[in-house]
């Protein structure tokens, strides 16, 4: 079981959510966030006072996966959320331990 | 059947009234016009200008209140963070209560009774003798109640407009302390030294340095920004100021507070003409084209210089311009308010970029740039360009106009200007110095780092302006 954490544009969350639900992974949790890689930022000038904006606003997008969906869930991700632009964002794949769910209290396990 | 009655009756009836009018026309000659029906026909007229005089004013002087609130609450309340946006805001509209009740207290009698040419004395205080009559000196067609309600709109203002400079570190409780002392040590001389009878720069009433000051170049926008920007060197910057970015929390607010200033400030000027005459429509284009002409020069000098017209810029290219004609405007024609304008709107533009920058002052919100700077370039070039085909201030002992301005062939006049720029800038920065200091001593100036940090909103006033959560 793993959790995957994309790092998406924030016009790019439909497609993903889209891909993903091709394959029947239809459950994900998306938060607002903001961040910057190799992407530049922009300048904003209030009244000749010049900000960097260095942190851009993108989306995260978690969804929790069995060990044999990864790759196609990965793929289904970068496929969608591409651009071929620098900014497009990251995947990252991380182990994941166990799971509950809350209505009945039962561990299960994807 | 109804039309069928009608018509009869219209057949009765229409020879008899043919016949009576007739009648009429040959009836003896009205008696002679006595005097008492032209005194009679002299009372109407008179009531007659008195109401559409009085109409004017009253919204005129409702005009002046929105440009306080919600307009520069609004216009400031965007241009700080989130998190001292109810803090500024809640400074114009205490400020709106607390002037009012000074201003009946003393305020007004202070301003404009009778006193030395200082500062008016204490004939009216708690508006004692203020009642529908009119005062011949201040706008002979209106009662002085409505003239006293007008002047304490700009009274409101003018202190509301230091808060700019003070955003977001200023204590409220030192700022009603220093505003209240402000008022009454700054505010009032001017007032009565400008437009009070017998006040030392009065155009009109016989002042011994005649300034023209129309609606508060020197009285409001310059007595208002240099006190900004001593309150800005006093203070100290803000924390992380110039490091830490502090950007506008929403220019949607600051947009709308400068379409109501500019909307509000036809009241401020075209008012300042106290009837509804030639001189208040002369003053409402004037002030109009100058928002204009600002607007179009700041956002040229943004251009040119940045790369990008901002929202921003235009908007407080605006309000340079409408601050700069604000003493002009009574005196001068609409291209010249263009060009006041125009000069307003690029000189500004350099204040607040250029040269806050080289020397470092954290005006917050430019009230000095915009309102010192705009006021003084507004009260120098209305010694240029005011005429007497506007307004005949200036007469001789037989009563004949003389020249105004510059334009006019009167280039002295330039320097009764000067003389009104010295001594509201003077009054300003020592008064705003000693009230200041002892302001920090009664009840301290500056809220406490962790305060400042917090926001002044939680920590003042106990609220958040935004609570948008689920």
């Amino acid at each position: 079981m793993k959790l995957i954490k994309a790092i998406v544009r924030p016009n790019k969350v439909d497609d993903v959510k889209e891909a993903l639900g091709r394959i029947s992974l239809p459950g994900m949790t998306v938060t607002e966030v903001r961040g910057h890689g190799k992407q530049k930022g922009h300048t904003a000038i209030y009244r000749g006072k010049e900000y960097d904006v260095s942190l851009l606003p993108k989306m995260e997008i978690e969804v929790v996966v069995p060990d044999h969906m990864v790759d196609d869930a990965v793929a289904a991700i970068v496929q969608a959320a591409r651009t071929g632009e620098i900014g497009d964002g990251r995947v990252f794949v991380i182990p994941v331990e166990q799971s509950y769910r809350i209505r009945t209290g039962e561990r299960s396990d994807l | 059947m109804k039309p069928l009655i009608a018509s009869a009756l219209l057949c009765l009836f229409l020879p008899v009234a043919v016949l009576r009018a007739q009648s009429a026309n040959v009836a003896p000659p009205p008696a002679p016009v006595t005097q008492a029906d032209l005194a009679k026909l002299d009372q109407r007229v008179t009531a007659a200008q008195s109401s559409a005089d009085n109409a004017w004013m009253l919204v005129s002087a409702a005009l002046v209140l929105m440009m306080t609130g919600p307009g520069l609450a609004l216009f400031y309340g965007g241009l700080v963070r989130q998190k001292n946006t109810l803090a500024i805001m809640m400074q114009s509209f205490a400020l709106m209560a607390l002037i009012t009740v000074l201003w009946a207290v003393v305020g007004y009698s202070l301003c404009f009774a009778e006193g030395t040419p200082i500062i008016g004395g204490f004939r009216h205080v708690l508006l004692r003798g203020v009642g529908v009559e009119p005062n011949a000196d201040y706008g002979s067609t209106i009662p002085q109640l409505t003239f006293m309600v007008y002047q304490l709109m700009f009274a409101i203002i003018t202190p509301a407009l230091i808060t700019g400079a003070t955003a977001e570190r200023m204590k409220f409780s030192g700022t009603v302390v220093f505003m209240s002392l402000w008022f009454l040590c700054v505010y009032a001389p001017l007032a009565h030294m400008v437009w009070g009878h017998g006040g030392l720069l009065n155009a009109s009433l016989g002042g011994r340095f005649p300034t023209l000051d129309f609606a508060g170049g020197t009285v409001v926008h310059i007595s208002s920004g240099v006190s900004a920007l001593v309150c800005a060197l006093y203070l100290g910057k803000r924390k992380g100021f110039p490091k830490e970015p502090m950007p506008p929390h929403s220019l949607v607010l600051s947009f709308i507070g400068a379409c109501l200033l500019w909307v509000g400030w036809f009241g401020f000027n075209a008012g300042s003409a106290l009837a509804s005459n030639g001189l208040a429509t002369s003053a409402f284009v004037a002030t109009h084209f100058a928002a204009a002409a600002a607007t179009l020069g700041w956002i040229a000098a943004e251009w040119i210089t940045r790369g990008r017209p901002s929202a921003l810029g235009a908007i407080s290219g605006a309000v340079a311009g409408l601050v700069a004609i604000t003493p002009a405007s009574g005196f001068v024609t609409p291209v010249p308010a263009l060009v006041i304008g125009l000069v307003a709107g690029i000189v500004c533009f350099l204040m607040v970029t250029f040269v806050k920058g080289l020397v470092g002052y954290d005006d917050a919100l430019d009230a000095f740039g915009v309102h010192g700077a705009g006021g003084t370039i507004g009260a120098l070039l209305t010694g240029a360009f005011a005429t007497r085909s506007v307004q005949a201030i200036f007469h001789d002992a037989q009563g004949r106009t003389l020249p105004v301005g510059w334009i006019d062939g009167n280039a002295g006049q330039i320097g009764y200007q000067l003389v009104g720029i010295t001594v509201a800038w003077t009054f300003a920065l020592v008064g705003t110095i000693v009230l200041l200091k002892i302001t920090d001593i009664v009840v301290g100036v500056r809220a406490s780092e962790d305060q400042e940090t917090e926001g002044l909103d939680l920590t003042q006033h106990g609220e958040e302006a935004y609570n948008l959560e689920m």
